[in-house]
């Protein structure tokens, strides 16, 4: 009895409850403060939405937004495209030289620190700048260009492991049939591997709005990443508009993550019924295909047994034995 | 015997002297076969035996490294698998997940850029034939083993191929299923009339559903022929082992005559005579003679005659309810088997260690030199 009233006091429990807190408790605070009437982030001088329209009157701030939406939109796009045409080398082509050397090298950039990445890209940057003038200027495309080189990678881990997964002889039935390669891959493939696309474009999309360390080294005057306002603004003095503007993008979050969610269960419960609605059909199409043979067989067995009082059987007597 | 491929027609499909080299080992090794239109042919052999790299080549997925592939008097060898006249039944029948059953069977249509109603209407009739009018709106995970299985058949007819290519066909099937599943098969593919050329290891589906069947091992043809062939005239050892189980006895041939030939085997305490002369005068007298168990009787009495006969006593039984296997350890050693049909309920029958007698007619007995 004891032990049952004090469950919610476990071990197990408490642990769960301390990394909620530590997860969230930061978060939360964070968001409590967004509402803080003064312009000292620590100091509580009661509720107050201000901050949030003081954000929505900042047009730096929403042009950082906006451009960071941009390119993690477009990166994210090429990084899908360049990563499924690099997972269709690593998967289906018969094995050429370097081909082991080709796979690990797509994905390096996953270790590689983001400060290395960076400097190297400007240095790229500034050398071609110098030689034939391409890019004129560092700006959105040179943040576009060093987001593609890294969430690519990333999508090509996502991509490559399911297309390896993906029946390869799906694609020869369309073949046989008379598709062309061409074809069987935007036909068959593709839709076969659309969840791993999907994910591997909401990765990359993540990724690139998150980057920092890169973009600040391949940006130039023009171009202001969100996350490069947020840190710079920060380091100037927090302004509670950032604790408005990270509370918005949590509930944008999870909303999404919620829709996400709720779609999926969707699909999950629909999935179940026809698999229930399948099961019932095929169990009543062979009870209508066979009739019964066992069942006759069982029961014949069962009165002969009923019949015939259990004989004590000798191994060796068994194939004279009467049943 | 009934033979519908034995028509003396030009053979629709010529394999002449095909091989395949992966790597280091030679998968098919010089394999030429002749179909003739209309028959349903097995190719018969265990994992790793090239009947599959064979079927893949007829299919065009891999390139035969020498030889040709001759369709309808066409060179096919190095046509793509897209521009092949041949359709093929998948084993995991590799439905396309994304489209219903109606779309899966008009993919291959619509790659022929068919005008839309000649589509539908040619849809429609495959869904009749394969008897999934009521499943056509259904995904292929809406369906059961068996209706996936009449889906792939209808999308691999639907072109009407010249050839039809099965893998495996009740590879994925549940043992109760296959069966009907087999003749249920084997009716549409002969409604349709269309030449098939299947693949399996499962002897049963291969003597059931083929008209000819060709045993392979290790890239080779053993021996092609009507079930009935293979299975009463095998050829040789690998043959007659392949198909059921048989009896083999080492021996040497003692008397050769035109009516009759003696046997003498170190096996046998009668020598084994059969009541007519074999084919092909044999330059080494050392052969091995095999007896398939159906054909060996097991008695408690001396058989009246002075040969075809063995003692020896029951080392094991194992009854299977329609037969009963009798294996038989003979006074040499050697344990052979015998079927004995239970057709009496109760019938007094030699049990464990009881001292029999083994015997078979004068024409069950067949000699085979490799």
């Amino acid at each position: 009895m004891r032990s049952h009233r004090n469950k919610r006091f476990t071990f197990s429990n408490s642990l769960l409850i301390i990394g909620l807190l530590f997860l969230y408790l930061p978060m939360i605070i964070m968001i409590i403060y967004s509402f803080n009437e003064s312009r000292l982030v620590t100091v509580w001088a009661g509720f107050s939405t201000k901050w949030y329209g003081e954000l929505f009157a900042d047009t730096q701030l929403l042009q950082a937004i906006g451009m960071s939406l941009e390119i993690a939109f477009w990166s994210s796009c090429m990084a899908v495209v360049l990563g499924t045409m690099a997972a269709f080398v690593m998967t289906r082509y018969r094995r050429f030289r370097g081909k082991t050397a080709f796979s690990s090298m797509i994905t390096a950039p996953l270790v590689m620190p983001d400060v290395i990445t960076g400097l190297s890209l400007l240095l790229l940057f500034v050398a071609m700048a110098n030689t034939i003038g391409w890019p004129a200027e560092r700006g959105m495309l040179t943040i576009w260009i060093a987001h593609v080189t890294f969430c690519a990678a990333y999508a090509t881990v996502v991509i490559s492991s399911r297309l390896r997964e993906v029946d390869r002889s799906i694609e020869e039935a369309a073949m046989d049939l008379g598709a062309t390669p061409f074809k069987t891959f935007f036909q068959i493939t593709l839709p076969g591997i659309a969840p791993a696309l999907a994910a591997g474009w909401l990765l990359s999309f993540t990724l690139s709005l998150d980057d920092l360390v890169i973009a600040s080294f391949v940006s130039g005057p023009g171009a202001t990443t969100l996350p490069m306002v947020v840190f710079s603004s920060v380091r100037l003095g927090i302004s509670p508009k950032i604790n408005a503007l990270a509370t918005l993008i949590i509930l944008a979050v999870s909303l999404a993550a919620f829709i996400t969610w709720w779609f999926m269960r969707r699909q999950e419960t629909r999935r179940l019924q026809m698999i229930n609605i399948k099961d019932y059909e095929a169990d009543q199409m062979q009870l209508s295909y066979e009739p019964s043979a066992d069942q006759t067989n069982t029961r014949r067995v069962t009165s002969t047994i009923n019949v015939t009082p259990p004989k004590n059987c000798h191994s060796s007597d068994k194939h004279k034995t009467a049943i | 015997m009934f033979n519908p491929g034995s028509s003396k027609d030009q053979p629709i499909l010529q394999i002449q002297s095909v091989s395949k080299q992966f790597d280091d080992s030679l998968a098919v090794d010089h394999v030429s076969l002749d179909i003739p239109k209309g028959e349903i042919f097995a190719l018969l052999g265990a994992s790793g035996s090239g009947k599959s790299t064979l079927l893949r080549m007829l299919a065009g997925f891999e390139k035969p490294t020498s030889g040709r592939i001759i369709l309808n008097g066409q060179d096919i060898t190095h046509l793509p698998p897209y521009e092949r006249p041949i359709n093929m039944m998948f084993q995991s029948y590799a439905l396309f997940p994304h489209m219903t059953v109606e779309q899966n069977i008009a993919y291959g249509l619509k790659q022929d850029k068919l005008p839309k109603e000649t589509i539908g209407q040619k849809v429609h009739e495959m869904l009749q034939l394969v008897d999934m009018s009521q499943f056509a709106r259904r995904k292929p995970h809406q369906l059961s083993g068996g209706q996936r299985q009449r889906v792939a058949l209808a999308r691999s007819l639907a072109k009407q191929p010249k050839l039809l290519l099965l893998d495996e066909p009740m590879g994925a099937l549940d043992k109760k299923l296959r069966t009907r599943m087999q003749l249920e098969l084997v009716d549409i593919i002969e409604k349709v009339g269309v030449t098939c050329l299947m693949v399996t290891h499962d002897q049963e589906e291969a003597m059931t559903m083929a008209h000819r069947i060709a045993i392979m091992d290790a890239g080779w043809i053993v021996q092609v022929g009507s079930p009935t062939d293979i299975y009463e005239t095998p050829n040789s050892r690998m043959a007659a082992e392949f198909i059921g189980s048989i009896n083999m006895f080492e021996g040497r041939i003692t008397q050769d005559e035109a009516d009759h030939v003696v046997i003498e085997s170190h096996l046998l305490n009668a020598p084994v005579r059969i009541g007519h002369g074999i084919a092909t005068a044999l330059e080494n007298p050392d052969i091995w003679v095999a007896v398939r168990p159906e054909k060996t009787r097991v008695t408690r009495e001396k058989p009246a005659t002075d040969n075809n006969w063995s003692s020896g006593t029951i080392d094991d039984i194992a009854y299977l309810g329609t037969h009963s296997v009798y294996y038989v350890k003979l006074d040499s050693g050697k344990i052979i088997q015998a079927n004995m049909a239970n057709i009496e309920r109760h019938g007094d029958r030699p049990t464990w260690n009881d001292p029999v007698y083994v015997s078979w007619e004068e024409s069950s007995p067949v000699v085979l030199n490799s």
